[in-house]
């Protein structure tokens, strides 16, 4: 039985789609389909990806050796701290925070509601040009100025350096902007625009995810957006904000900074978490195992996100006492993040699995996040992290939920959803290799960084101790691994659009309701307005 | 090379134990490494076993229509709360002893700098940098700076920051404290081993963030007597058992705080100083704190900020008008009147 019932007679679709609907450079900037922004999002993020990615190479480049002589003279300390503060900045405001929603989100939540467009196309596009306003204000530093805080602009330091930290604050201030548009489009698309017949418990648990995120991106984003004011007014004018000289208090931008930048974690995961209850559903052609826990959970998770800053901030002299409260409410956040692992795998149970190229980034997104999700837990024990604070141990714990498991869940995305996007098939032996050399580099590259944490190694670390070299090494060594799989990934997306093979409407066999649309999509997504009658996991 | 690294594999990992709070420390790791083990097990190995043994053999396949299970899904919110609620408080109990500073035993001061820890005993002993060698002064070529303890004595350092926050970090006694401009705080251990234990700085603190290092030095506890008589700064003139610090704070104690604030437990214009340091004070606004390093502070620079109950809000405040130093040599002071 069809997930729609009215959709079966239009696939047969004419040839006219979103891709040659109108013609002309002109006609793609200012087009107002979402599809059309989705695109135009995705060859953005994949080109701040790109940079980002090189500042990463650079160093780990940087961190082979332990003493100052680097592999390139040009890389002095000055030079390292811009570099790390620009692989934090761009891949965090420009890459992953934005990534899933604006491309995917974009792409899919229309389609999969049976809308012919978001609720407000018009600000969608804006949305679009606001986020690239920013990202130009903010790369623009890297011309005029640099910026050497690190992602975080902890005050007073950002206050006293001489790098362009007001232009760097402007631009992820503007980028937010963009953020709390987006996420203020989903969230009227997914109450007003819902296709007939498709309740709230009848919607793709990636919806779920994107409404959720949604909600943390409107709440959350306008404090980050005040504390950079905050501390931009404070470099300009001089105000006693954060400054102690001026009777500040700096330990209260940390306060303002991680009241967004926690909840943030999840607008850069729960979307992933979206994608990867696509992936498993359809690889194991078998309906999701607890649909209403997984979906309670990602706004449980929502909410319990606001509660849980200071538990970057166990050594930062607030009081004891906030510092257990923090621990203890953490600790609540890894009830429904379990849940969401055992429901996944409970979900290949009895399945029919296939490992396509789109289901092993999957499978890697369960395998890494699973550790990432654990470390977290050591992470959020007060004794426990006094010890593992800002050492090596917290960069890899977050990049293991973030790139282990946001980065895997968009590649794995754009490699299910590419015939979707493009009308055509990516090669899925390129696919796969790409994920081999992904997902051990990864692991190269990451774990030894657990075991560099618990011997001391502090991070932002220009120079270090001899002592922890092989492990450095080994790191490095991992992040070429990670570099050339992507490049494999980008040859596959390239392949696949010069040469791939025709896509039909679902060539993966899914039930939701994008995959009964034609691939790709015409202007208007559905001919008819689809009646949705069944759940989107009905494989019977 | 340093002899705290010499042991690090032993311990699956971690430097060696300084203290004794490091060997809790490493009790708790080893059964978060074990209960993370077991989990990635179950879930990682159940994920495998499921890829396996329903793989994939028609392509029309059917498969089990299995919605929920309200029994597996309790099991398995309600096992991993308990097992996050005991990781929880034992973490907590830890977080506790490691920040329940001790009542008695040595005190130094420690001020991070951009880009050296200054360390600073009250007989007058500065361990400052020397002037330019930060090129020399890295991680693994000695030159650094070294605070030397007390063998099985407890310490307290009271760390305060000249410019931006750094954080004192000891691997081997498991500990690390940010060091705030502006602010006092504070961290304790007791090294119950002798030899020398790494400082580092991790909170990204400039250019120079990762250059420096800093040795804590433990010895017995007669030659650390030795030690500070050896290089106690020979100008001092060490009367009634006052530190060179506290003694620098009576004189400002005679020209600017005298007329209001007596040292025999008299009333003047404001409080008394006897028995300052760590009684309670109960203000106007009807809250309470223990009179610590950073409420005299406070009351030094900005007095109206919190009015002892009884007394008129009639202290000027001192904000811009004492240095840092003379605030702690202050403070030093009131804490010899008791």
């Amino acid at each position: 039985m069809a997930h729609a019932t009215q959709s079966t007679t239009i696939v047969t679709s004419t040839e006219d789609n979103y891709l040659n609907h109108e013609k002309g450079i002109w006609s793609w900037l200012s087009t107002v389909d979402h599809k059309r922004i989705a695109v135009m999002y995705l060859i953005s993020i994949l080109t701040f990806f790109l940079v980002g990615g090189i500042f990463a190479l650079l160093l780990r480049g940087a961190l082979f050796n332990s003493g100052e002589n680097k592999f390139w003279s040009y890389i002095t300390p000055e030079v390292y701290n811009q570099f790390m503060s620009y692989h934090g900045i761009i891949m965090v405001f420009m890459v992953i925070v934005p990534g899933i929603p604006a491309v995917f989100g974009n792409f899919l939540l229309p389609v999969m509601l049976g809308a012919k467009d978001v609720a407000f196309p018009r600000l969608n596009l804006a949305s679009y040009y606001i986020y690239l306003l920013g990202a130009t204000i903010a790369g623009s530093t890297l011309f005029l100025g640099k910026i050497d805080t690190g992602w975080t602009f902890y005050t007073p330091y950002s206050i006293k350096t001489s790098t362009s930290v007001i232009m760097a604050v402007l631009g992820a201030f503007t980028m937010g902007m963009a953020s709390i548009l987006t996420g203020l489009n989903f969230i009227v698309t997914t109450h007003k625009l819902r296709a007939p017949g498709q309740t709230m418990n009848k919607i793709p648990l990636f919806v779920w995810a994107i409404y959720a995120t949604s909600i943390i991106q409107i709440l959350a984003t306008p404090v980050l957006g005040i504390t950079l004011l905050l501390l931009g007014a404070e470099r300009a004018l001089g105000v006693g904000i954060f400054d102690p000289n001026l009777g500040g208090d700096p330990v209260l931008f940390q306060h303002f900074f991680w009241f967004y930048s926690h909840p943030a974690v999840y607008i850069m995961v729960l979307p992933a978490m979206g994608i990867v209850s696509e992936l498993i559903s359809t690889f194991s052609r078998k309906t999701i195992f607890g649909y209403t826990a997984i979906a309670y959970s990602s706004l449980a998770i929502a909410a319990v996100s606001f509660l849980v800053w200071g538990h970057h901030m166990f050594v930062s002299g607030q009081s004891e006492f906030a510092g257990i409260m923090f621990s203890v409410i953490t600790m609540l956040v890894g009830v429904p993040t379990a849940i969401k692992l055992f429901n996944w795998i409970s979900t290949m149970y009895k399945g029919s699995v296939r490992l396509d190229a789109p289901m092993l980034y999957a499978i890697g997104f369960l395998f890494l996040f699973t550790i990432g999700g654990l470390t977290g837990v050591w992470l959020a024990a007060t004794g426990m992290d006094v010890h593992f604070h800002d050492t090596y141990f917290v960069v890899a714990h977050f990049h293991y939920v973030m790139v282990g498991g946001t980065l895997m869940a968009f590649t794995g995305g754009i490699f299910f959803w590419f015939p979707k996007f493009f009308g055509k098939m990516t090669n899925d032996t390129l696919g796969r290799i790409s994920w081999v050399f992904i997902f051990t580099g990864f692991n190269v590259t990451f774990f030894p960084q657990f075991i560099l944490g618990a011997m001391g190694m502090p991070r932002r670390y220009f120079e270090y101790h001899p002592a922890y070299e092989p492990l450095n090494q080994i790191s490095t060594v991992g992040s070429w691994l990670i570099g050339f799989g992507f490049l494999v990934a980008l040859a596959a997306i390239i392949h696949g659009l010069v040469a791939g093979q025709k896509a039909s409407a679902n060539p993966w066999g899914s039930k939701t309701l994008e995959w009964q649309a034609p691939s790709p999509p015409p202007h208007d997504n559905f001919p008819i307005t689809p009646t949705v009658t069944a759940g989107p996991y009905e494989y019977r | 090379m340093n002899t705290w690294f010499s042991t690090f594999s032993a311990n699956a990992f971690m430097p060696i134990q300084g203290t004794e709070i490091a060997g809790k420390v490493d009790g708790f790791y080893a059964f978060l490494l074990i209960s993370s083990l077991i989990s990635s097990i179950i879930l990682i190995g159940g994920m495998t076993a499921f890829i396996i043994q329903y793989k994939r053999k028609t392509a029309t396949d059917k498969t089990a229509y299995i919605t929920h299970n309200t029994m597996a899904e309790f099991t398995w919110s309600f096992i991993p709360f308990v097992i996050m609620m005991v990781i929880f408080y034992w973490g907590k109990v830890i977080f506790n002893e490691l920040r329940t500073m001790p009542q008695a035993g040595e005190e130094i001061h420690v001020v991070g700098v951009q880009w050296a820890w200054n360390f600073k005993y009250k007989n007058g002993i500065k361990q400052y940098t020397k002037d330019g060698v930060t090129k020399e002064n890295k991680i693994g070529n000695v030159e650094k700076q070294v605070m030397v303890v007390p063998y099985n004595k407890p310490v307290k350092l009271v760390m305060t920051s000249n410019d931006v926050i750094h954080s004192f970090y000891v691997p081997g006694f498991r500990n690390k404290q940010d060091v705030i401009p502006g602010r006092y705080t504070a961290f304790w251990f007791k090294a119950d081993k002798l030899g020398e234990f790494q400082v580092f700085c991790t909170e990204y603190c400039g250019l120079q963030h990762s250059q420096m290092p800093a040795t804590i030095r433990v010895v017995p506890e007669a030659q650390y007597a030795a030690w500070l008589d050896s290089n106690k700064p020979s100008a001092a003139s060490n009367d009634g058992g006052i530190s060179e610090v506290a003694q620098k704070g009576i004189e400002l104690y005679e020209n600017k705080c005298r007329s209001c604030h007596s040292l025999d437990g008299s009333r003047v214009v404001g409080p008394t100083w006897k028995g300052i340091y760590g009684a309670k004070r109960e203000f106007e606004s009807g809250a309470s704190v223990n009179a610590d390093d950073n409420y005299l502070r406070e009351s030094i620079l900005n007095p109206a900020a919190k009015i002892v109950k009884g007394y008129p809000a009639a202290m000027p405040p001192y904000a811009g008008q004492l240095s840092d130093e003379e605030i702690e040599q202050l403070i030093e002071y009131m804490k010899t009147v008791k």
